[in-house]
């Protein structure tokens, strides 16, 4: 607060982020309706429960370097697992997704803010209360919830210990509140991209990013009133007596697998959509070409969207499903495959005969598409009935899970990080650093979760704390490349912080990138384009072709510079 | 892959239309190889529907290789060749689309994806191991249902063997064969087509077999009709595989596949064996866990070890 600067007093009051304006970082711990103070509180939050997921990780790896339960007790790696889960999907990568949509939606698509500003504090604020909530069960009696995120019953309605308030209702109350949070958050983000486009901007000049995060709220919208509707039904099993689930009260518990499938495998779709849009976004700008067939590759997003939501048997393969039933949802998962190959071969089009530009963010992309392309091949091998049965439930499904969720969904999001950051905090980060936590990280994922997949071959159940001596070198390769992850946070978090708080200025337009974002200074005033919106006269991804994005371009790439 | 006729923004010279041709044969051999080396990383076949899974794995793992392969190999040629050297701004060529590639990597994984399910269902088709469900309310039920079948001549065809009940516990294994036996390891005779009885008496159990390729949850308030055929004498393991709480890791045995009059003499020695309380692993860790202070945190106590003619024996080693 000691610059010698004088502002403006009214400049030091504002809540939102004024350029120049000494860093009032209360703001990040307020009730604030500014898009881009919410993206930022996402981010940060969200990627600080993505170290204690970490380290939960850490733990479990530990226990499993060997084969016997040794490090804990079996019912602390139960809740372990349950937590380690249950953080990394509801208190990282949805948050920090969403600190996306909050970040560049309004920007992209020359809004102001967000079309309900309260609205989304309001989603925004349910994210402490319901991490405070899940990491509160760590101090009930009895633990945390010890039944993996997805509880099915009657295992999670046991209740040992008979106790009103229990790690499982704690669990339950804050999955239904981050659904409530994210249903708050969908209404507001597809709202915002249907009715708050900058003139000139049709469905087919918007970019992909914003295309992918309506196909995934779209998602949200459709499938988690089924899910929370699920959860209270479980809750109310667990709490209050009922048998919804109960075979003795004429309940069934295969009733749950369909409500929770229902909403959680599409949202695997919800968190890798924005991932194919930061992708879609990332290449252009790093190989210097257009993206290609880029109006296939936005009707591509809403496609697995639909398909999203018609696969949720293939989780149920074993679980006395008859064969017609197999059958129907192994065809129609197997036609995800079509919509995300599209993806996957215009991302390799683009590269081709390109200039490549090799920046951490660019490295991350890389690496995430080559291990999305290995991760769908084994999802083809999942959808499979008759090799499903085999590897169902087994590591298999663990390596092939997390080469999606981590290796190609979280690869995205630091991709992200790295080339946003400039735009979002007026800073740019030290390659160097990047391009170690990117070598780390990439080797770290491959030594981790590529020998799970030969450990479920051999027929290793997922969950277990102890194991036969047989899967012992495979799961030891596995805790050295998760510790290997754990040591590569260390870089990124060591370039996020200096950066931030001394890294050198960034200009608005680092990367010489093409979209509304770019023509915006760094960072961006809290009304983005103000009164001043421009007009878009073309499609998004030029490179190369020499056609302004919008009308009176030079006008605004001046301003930004000004500011 | 066709990825690499991206190649072709200008007429197809022979020079690179023969460099993709050795491409793709090369990328042809590996997968090959690839296909024939996955063989190797499941455990030994030891079911009828063994080797049908494991063909199909094949295959996948074939298909899989050579779009891995070809996608990669192509990002690999873009890293070398197409690497914009440092301070130069230009960009790359403004390719925007192509249609006739879009179509074709449009229509080529519907088919390659369409003709493995149609692969995978007609294998389906063959192993047929999924028997009928019936719904019930409680164990008692489930039990009466399952003996009653086992005294009526229902679903016994002639070459088979059962029906077995197979009943999971928190956290135990129980089989009872026709004749009364009752064991805590499976015994099943070789070449003929078991059937079970799949019966969860408290929380979801999986019936899982990995030498034989099969998996089947058994779910509380249902009973499921299952059979297979075991194809190898051997020891093998047989897992939960739905997660069933506390000493979910614990809850495995083995299962003993003999020639049917090995099998059929175990049977008559098992039936003059005493009851007694089978070897329970679960049972041992909760005791030593009350014996340290129970520490920990909550899980429901392991069911009472099933009363049983032959117990497992731990130290017995598995083939696989």
């Amino acid at each position: 607060m000691s610059s010698s600067v004088s502002f403006d007093p009214r400049v030091l009051k504002t809540p939102q982020p004024v350029p120049g304006a000494p860093d009032n970082w209360k703001r990040f711990f307020s009730f604030n309706t500014d898009a881009k103070v919410i993206g930022i509180q996402y981010i940060a939050t969200a990627l600080f429960y993505l170290l204690v997921g970490g380290v939960l990780a850490m733990i479990m790896r530990g226990e499993l370097i060997t084969p016997a339960a040794d490090l804990v007790d079996p019912s602390v790696y139960n809740g372990l697992y349950t937590m380690h889960g249950t953080v990394m999907l509801f208190l990282f990568l949805f948050p920090i997704l969403n600190g996306f949509n909050n970040l560049l939606i309004p920007p992209m698509i020359g809004a102001p803010d967000m079309a309900f500003p309260r609205l989304n504090a309001a989603a925004f604020w349910l994210f402490p209360v319901f991490g405070v909530i899940l990491m509160a069960s760590f101090l009930v009696p009895g633990g945390p919830s010890g039944s993996g995120w997805w509880a099915y019953p009657p295992q999670s309605i046991q209740n040992p210990l008979g106790h009103f308030i229990n790690g499982q209702f704690l669990w339950i109350l804050a999955v239904a509140l981050s659904g409530i949070s994210s249903i708050m958050g969908a209404i507001n983000f597809v709202t915002t991209i249907i009715r708050m486009r900058a003139p000139g901007m049709g469905w087919f000049r918007l970019p992909i990013f914003c295309w992918t995060a309506m196909a995934a709220q779209t998602i949200q919208l459709v499938g988690l009133p089924v899910l929370t509707a699920g959860a209270v039904l479980l809750l109310f099993d667990l709490s209050f007596g009922t048998s919804f689930y109960r075979p003795e009260g004429g309940g069934d518990p295969m009733l749950y697998q369909h409500f929770f499938w229902f909403y959680s495998h599409p949202a695997v779709y919800v968190m890798v959509l924005p991932v194919f849009g930061i992708f879609s976004e990332l290449f252009p700008v790093y190989a210097r070409k257009p993206l290609f067939g880029y109006k296939v590759v936005a009707i591509a997003s809403f496609g697995i969207t639909v398909l999203s939501l018609i696969v949720w048997v293939h989780h149920m393969f074993y679980s006395g499903t008859p064969q017609w039933m197999r059958n129907l949802f192994m065809v129609t998962t197997m036609l995800i495959a079509v919509p995300t190959g599209i993806k996957v071969f215009a991302w390799i089009a683009t590269l081709w005969r390109g200039k490549l530009r090799l920046t951490t963010a660019m490295l991350f992309c890389l690496g995430g598409l080559v291990n999305f392309i290995f991760a769908g091949i084994t999802g083809v091998m999942l959808a499979t009935v008759p090799v499903d049965i085999h590897v169902g439930n087994t590591y298999f499904v663990v390596g092939h899970f997390h080469t999606v969720i981590f290796s190609t969904i979280t690869f995205g999001i630091y991709a992200g990080i790295y080339h946003w950051f400039p735009k979002f905090t007026g800073r740019m980060t030290y390659e160097g650093l990047g391009k170690l936590h990117f070598g780390l990280t990439f080797v770290g994922a491959q030594l981790n979760f590529i020998p799970m997949h030969w450990a479920g071959l051999m027929g290793m159940p997922r969950r277990v704390a102890s194991y036969d001596p047989e899967f012992a070198f495979a799961n030891v390769l596995a805790s050295l490349g998760a510790f290997l992850l754990g040591v590569a946070m260390i870089p990124f978090i060591l370039n996020i912080v200096s950066s931030w708080a001394r890294g050198p200025k960034a200009p608005p337009n680092p990367w010489q990138a093409i979209g509304l974002e770019w023509l915006l200074p760094s960072p961006p005033p809290a009304e983005n384009f103000e009164d001043d919106v421009p007009t878009v006269i073309s499609g998004p991804y030029g490179y190369g072709l020499g056609k302004p994005l919008v009308e009176n371009e030079a006008h605004y790439v001046a301003r930004a510079l000004e500011a | 892959m066709t990825n690499l006729s991206a190649a072709s923004a200008g007429p197809l010279r022979p020079r690179t239309l023969g460099l993709v041709a050795i491409a793709l044969l090369l990328d042809g051999v590996a997968s090959l190889r690839m296909a024939d080396w996955s063989h190797q990383w499941l455990p030994l076949p030891a079911s009828a529907a063994a080797p049908y899974v494991d063909d199909l794995f094949a295959l996948e793992t074939g298909i899989g290789t050579f779009i891995f392969l070809g996608c990669v190999s192509v990002i690999g040629w873009t890293l070398l060749f197409n690497r914009a050297p440092k301070y130069d701004m230009d960009d790359g060529d403004p390719i925007e689309g192509n249609l006739r590639l879009e179509i074709t990597w449009t229509i080529l994984p519907l088919v390659i994806v369409m003709l493995i399910a149609w692969h995978a269902i007609r294998v389906s088709d063959t192993l047929a191991t999924l028997g009928g469900k019936v719904r019930v309310t409680g164990t008692a039920e489930a039990m009466a249902l399952a003996n009653s079948g086992a005294e009526s001549s229902r679903s016994v065809a002639a070459g088979s063997f059962g029906p077995i009940e197979v009943i999971g516990r928190q956290w135990s294994w129980e089989f009872v064969y026709p004749n009364g036996v009752r064991s805590t390891e499976l015994h099943l005779p070789l070449n003929l087509r078991s059937s079970f009885h799949l019966i969860a008496t408290d929380v979801i159990h999986g019936f899982f077999i990995p030498a034989f390729r099969l998996k089947q949850d058994m779910i509380p308030g249902s009973v499921i009709d299952y059979s297979l055929i075991p194809t190898r004498v051997g020891r093998y393991r047989l897992r939960d595989s739905m997660f069933s709480g506390g000493y979910f890791s614990s809850n495995q045995t083995d299962v003993v596949v003999e020639s049917e009059a090995d099998f059929q003499h175990w049977l008559e020695q098992a039936a003059r064996q005493p009851l007694k309380p089978g070897y329970n692993e679960a049972r041992r860790l909760y005791e030593k866990r009350l014996a340290e202070g129970d520490r920990g945190w909550a899980t429901v106590p392991p069911a009472p070890p099933p009363l049983v003619h032959v117990s497992t024996n731990p130290a017995a080693v598995h083939v696989s």
